[in-house]
């Protein structure tokens, strides 16, 4: 009962997150800010993640690969689809849920329980379109290149694994990357990215929202924000596979 | 002039305001008293629709607000200035910037007209260079100033002020006191201002309207309100030492 409750009161609040924004020059200027709070601060621990993980992944399978029978250069081909299919679409989301998730809930939060978000109302202003729509619009857009950014690195990371140690040559690493390659699975991952974008800033921005009483509720909204966005995203994961790839 | 007429508002099975009817007058410093937790701020947040009302009317000048459309309640909104008890300034602009906001979203003014306005309302509240701080720079004195600066940046026709001096030593709750009520005199402002503070009420009270338990108890103004039998007002008027030793 107390999820139907809460999802309904989820819905009621996209319903004015949705509206016309009141003034179209603010709310331009408000995604630029958020490009910059939600994607490019971003970029560094996605990065270096990135990277590190690609490594792992690419030494996993080396590691796992000992029939002759296999080409090495099966290390490049799995790497290549695991980190674009699962690493970084979805894992590299569950980090950003937990960064920028607890960031936009604490802010709203707290303008919720400073009085913030009521004078904004009394000025006539919708809060909810004001403060949630440029960050749900933002995320949508700058996740998907945060991702492509990830898919990078973490190839990198792999590349680089392998030179290291020896296991793989550059040579048969770079061949699987290149082999059997369908974009449509660059497609799935970054729809896939959008959609736990919409989740992680919107569920943020309801629990922020909802904030009742002080500091101590702000911190419980943020802690709610990433666990529920966390979730969602484990499950809209498995339906969009559902969806997209079967 | 804004009239409230039968106010009902609960919480859930807790009734907070009881069939409050008040009139707060153009041009004058109408203050709500009562203790904590009376429903002083339950009230204004009626008045300013941040809180639907059960039943009951709130006129704006003649204009039923309760029953506006989400488009006339906008249009009036724009009319009213409120000071909130925290400040309510937002925390990621500076001065300046929280000033020019509700012009920059309601005005087509020039980027000059509005420094302009923004540096006229900083020096009526004596706070002239300030424009570049932040919120999180200012002493308590300051946030509420920068915040009647923001509260009457669209030039209001109705200010409402929670709890103006809460947290301020009494020099500086004095300053923002008299602050509040030349602002109103000067601009024939409708200032409603909630208080448990005894020294705004001898200071500004021109009228005054005293909430005990969620009714309307009494109306009066400052000097009605020191003569009066009532028991509960003078309860609540002679509470400390001080001022009953001054009695
Ligand atoms: N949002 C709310 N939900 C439930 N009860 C509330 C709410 N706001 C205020 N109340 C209750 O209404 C009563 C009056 O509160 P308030 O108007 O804040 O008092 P004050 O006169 O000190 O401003 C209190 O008993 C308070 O618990
Ligand atoms: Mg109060």
């Amino acid at each position: 009962m107390n999820f139907f409750s809460e999802l309904g009161k989820y819905l009621l609040l996209m319903k004015e997150v949705f509206t016309k924004p009141d003034k179209a020059r603010v709310f331009f200027r408000q995604i630029f800010i958020e490009f910059q709070n939600l994607g490019i601060d971003s970029l560094g621990i996605v990065i270096i993640i990135s990277v590190f993980v690609g490594a792992v992944v690419a030494i996993q399978t080396a590691y796992n690969i000992d029939s002759p029978l296999i080409p090495l250069s099966m290390v490049g081909f799995t790497t290549r689809q695991s980190i674009i299919l699962e690493f970084s679409p979805t894992m590299i989301s569950l980090v950003l849920a937990g960064k920028v998730g607890s960031r936009i809930a604490s802010e709203i939060g707290t303008m919720r329980v400073t009085e913030q978000i009521d004078a904004l109302e009394i000025m006539g202003i919708n809060p909810a379109n004001y403060l949630i729509q440029p960050k749900v619009v933002a995320a949508v857009i700058i996740n998907p290149v945060l991702i492509i950014f990830s898919m990078a690195f973490a190839l990198f990371g792999g590349w680089l694994a392998c030179v290291i140690t020896g296991m793989v040559t550059s040579t048969d690493y770079i061949t699987g990357l290149q082999g059997w390659f369908d974009g449509y699975t660059v497609f799935y991952a970054l729809i896939k990215t959008s959609v736990f974008a919409f989740i992680i800033t919107s569920v943020a921005g309801y629990q922020g929202y909802q904030t009742r009483g002080g500091a101590l509720e702000v911190g419980t909204a943020s802690t709610k924000a990433v666990v529920h966005s966390c979730i969602l995203i484990i499950i809209f994961n498995l339906i969009l596979t559902q969806l997209l790839l079967v | 002039m804004i009239e409230a007429k039968k106010i009902n508002k609960s919480f859930g099975e807790h009734q907070v305001l009881k069939d409050v009817s008040v009139a707060f007058k153009q041009g004058k410093t109408n203050l709500i008293i009562g203790q904590s937790g009376s429903g002083k701020t339950v009230l204004m947040k009626c008045l300013v629709g941040l809180y639907g009302i059960d039943s009951g009317e709130i006129l704006y000048n003649g204009r039923d607000f309760s029953r506006m459309s989400f488009r006339q309640k906008k249009a009036i909104r724009q009319e009213i200035g409120m000071l909130f008890q925290g400040g309510a300034l937002f925390d990621y602009m500076t001065v300046e910037e929280n000033i020019m906001f509700p012009l920059v979203m309601f005005g087509d003014m020039t980027l000059q007209k509005r420094k302009d306005r923004v540096n006229f309302c900083l020096q009526r509240v004596n706070l002239e260079n300030a424009n570049k701080l932040m919120p999180s720079e200012l002493s308590g004195g300051m946030i509420k100033r920068v915040a009647i600066a923001r509260a009457i940046s669209l030039n209001p026709s109705y200010l409402f002020c929670d709890e103006p001096n809460s947290g301020l030593d009494p020099q500086t709750a004095n300053l923002i006191d008299n602050l509040i009520s030349e602002i109103t005199k000067e601009f024939q402002i409708t200032t409603v201002i909630n208080t448990h503070d005894m020294n705004s009420v001898v200071e500004i009270g021109d009228n005054i309207a005293f909430i005990y338990k969620g009714e309307l108890w009494w109306e009066g103004n400052k000097n009605t309100i020191l003569k009066t039998e009532n028991p509960e007002i003078n309860e609540f008027v002679f509470a400390s030492e001080l001022t009953r030793k001054l009695k």
